[in-house]
């Protein structure tokens, strides 16, 4: 049939490159990647904070130090996959830090009423599962947006934790096992689960139908449903991995510190794991993302918590340079998605 | 062969769709042929996409009837009416800016490892290329974001697309509206060709030449019926621009 060329080619910006000077051809070529590539911008960003750090103090890279700084990021990085999936898609998640206070007290009442302690675990992930599903729902039927959706839904998860906790914190239960360790109270182990779910997550949004249809929905949801994408399936789905995690970095964080606390998490945690997807290229208007990216934005939020306090700097002074690193990582996020946008036309 | 009987493919009763107080379609009724081309035509809002989405799945019927080679069928969803061999491109083409040419020609229909639920990006590379060089659509590349195409390639990738499985049905909601005229007559020449193979087409457009070019029939679509139904012969051009003519004399009034 048509034989011939149907369209010319546009002026592309991936069309082969003509090399005009090796050296000019070299740092366009650096440029487009640190434009392109977010990840690597921001992994030299974070390289770039470890040498600061260190040569103001020697101790920085020590293992404990390093410890110390996993620790931090784990929780927040593996919320900040679940949210990487949900802003992808259009939508967030501002219980998942509530979430994250309520499953290790459902874990420490499933022990209470004589439940094994993993399988406790298992019921605190499914009740995250629940809360996850129930989002969805308020989200998808019955059409609340899901900023103001999901801070109901936090506002009423942080009511049920004071309640059943009367707001005192416990013990963890099973501290000192193996399993305990494994479950987040070793050094290493919290940090080891955030790159495992880190590495699952990455293949699952850039490997599989789900994540296809998860940039499909956010990109165009009109367009994803009219090939047949179902919208819904794909946001509650989303919904439930963001809380579902959001639970398990709760338990871990409660194995690891060997105390269960009420007010733990809360929109602290997960406004960090917001910011750092952000800061790794996930776009606010949906649509783009990256895990690795939110990981690399994560760890670099925990560099600088951790630096500010070696190098003593007050906390409230602290408060105001990373919020305020925070807003400009967003609204530069913003204006390079207009840019990026603007170019396309 | 043209002796034969006309084998009815599609055959559409009493179809009514309102969106709260605006009546898209109040009562339509058309059928269509194994390898006929039916020209749909209307003014805005006359209710041709409507029409088209609802035969594709996308959107449900108030009332009325469909019926696929004769038997009653629910085309409950997109899949499902793919599944029955209807096919479709949308007049906002359906395309996701951010998503790579071959995603999206694969959107939906994804090409896995078998049982293993990963993407089969290189099998579906290579048949998203093999398949537009084959329609002879030229790409800078099938790994390019649909974003950063033109209009008319954004229009091939998503005609590309629809012809892409097995279509018995083919719904064209205006897929020549970005083209150029050479472009725009190589659409029809693959229209054509469809046709021969069996293939059945709706085919909505603005530019009444083009639809009576590569037409057998036309349907006119106003205030959500249909008011003119007749195959395609020397006078239609004439025929149909007088009704529209009339229809804007008395919009004017
Ligand atoms: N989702 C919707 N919600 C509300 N009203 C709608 C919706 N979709 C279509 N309509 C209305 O239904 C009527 C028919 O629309 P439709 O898109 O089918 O027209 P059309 O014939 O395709 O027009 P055009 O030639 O401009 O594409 C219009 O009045 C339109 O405003
Ligand atoms: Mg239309």
């Amino acid at each position: 049939m048509a034989e011939e060329v149907l369209s010319k080619a546009t002026d592309s910006q991936d069309s082969p490159e003509v090399p005009p000077a090796k050296s000019q051809a070299l740092w366009s070529r650096i440029l487009g990647i640190f434009l392109k590539q977010r990840e690597a911008t921001i992994f030299i960003i974070a390289v770039a904070l470890v040498i600061y750090f260190q040569a103001s103090n020697s101790t920085f890279l020590s293992k404990q130090n390093i410890g110390l700084i996993s620790q931090y990021t784990a929780a927040t990085a593996i919320i900040a996959f679940g949210e990487v999936m949900l802003l992808i898609c259009g939508e967030i998640d501002l219980s998942v830090g509530f979430v994250y206070a309520l499953a290790p007290f459902v874990m420490y009442f499933a022990v209470q009423d004589g439940f094994p302690l993993p399988l406790a675990v298992i019921i605190g992930l499914v009740v995250s599962l629940l809360v996850g599903l129930f989002n969805g729902f308020v989200v998808v039927y019955l059409h609340v947006p899901s900023l103001i959706a999901t801070l109901g839904t936090g506002l009423l998860l942080n009511g049920i934790t004071l309640t059943i906790s009367n707001a005192f914190q416990v013990l963890t239960p099973g501290t000192g096992t193996r399993f305990a360790g494994i479950m987040g109270n070793d050094t290493f182990s919290e940090i080891l689960w955030a790159i495992g779910i880190g590495v699952v997550m990455q293949i699952i949004l850039s490997r599989t139908r789900w994540g296809l249809h998860t940039f499909a929905v956010g990109g165009n949801p009109l367009g994803a449903s009219e090939v047949g994408v179902n919208i819904r399936l794909i946001k509650i789905r989303n919904f439930m991995i963001t809380s579902l995690f959001g639970g398990f970095a709760g338990i871990l964080e409660a194995f690891r510190i060997t105390s269960t606390q009420p007010d733990a998490g809360g929109t602290v945690i997960m406004f960090n794991a917001v910011a750092g997807a952000v800061i790794g290229g996930t776009a606010l208007q949906g649509g783009s993302g990256t895990i690795i990216g939110a990981f690399l934005g994560v760890v670099v939020l925990g560099l600088l918590n951790d630096g500010f306090t070696f190098l003593g700097v007050n906390a409230l002074t602290f408060d105001i340079v990373i919020g305020a690193a925070i807003l400009i990582a967003m609204v530069l996020n913003v204006r390079l998605q207009r840019l990026r946008e603007a170019g396309k036309q | 062969m043209s002796e034969q009987a006309p084998e009815e493919v599609l055959r559409i009763e009493g179809i009514a769709k309102r969106y709260g107080a605006v009546t898209a379609l109040r009562h339509v009724s058309l059928r269509l042929q194994r390898g006929e081309v039916l020209g749909l035509i209307g003014d805005n809002g006359a209710g041709k996409s409507t029409l088209i989405k609802i035969i594709t799945g996308f959107i449900q019927p108030d009332d009325g009837k469909i019926f696929l080679h004769g038997n009653e069928v629910k085309l409950r969803s997109v899949p499902y009416a793919r599944s029955l061999g209807i096919e479709t491109v949308y007049q906002d083409l359906a395309l996701v800016n951010e998503l790579s040419v071959y995603h999206n020609m694969f959107l939906k229909r994804e090409r896995l490892f078998g049982y293993v639920p990963l993407l089969n990006n290189a099998a579906m590379r290579r048949e998203a290329r093999e398949h537009l060089a084959q329609l002879g659509i030229n790409l800078p590349s099938v790994d390019t974001e649909v974003a950063k195409l033109s209009g008319g390639q954004r229009q091939a990738v998503a005609i590309a697309r629809a012809v892409s499985s097995n279509a018995k049905i083919l719904l064209l909601d205006e897929p020549l509206a970005a083209m150029g005229a050479r472009e725009g007559a190589q659409i029809l020449d693959l229209i054509r060709s469809l046709k021969r193979k069996g293939v059945s087409v709706i085919m909505i457009g603005h530019n009444y030449v083009q639809v009576l070019e590569v037409c057998d029939r036309i349907n006119l679509l106003q205030r959500g019926e249909i008011t003119y139904d007749k195959p395609v012969t020397q006078n239609s051009l004439e025929e149909i621009n007088e009704i529209v003519m009339r229809e804007y004399r008395t919009a004017a009034q």
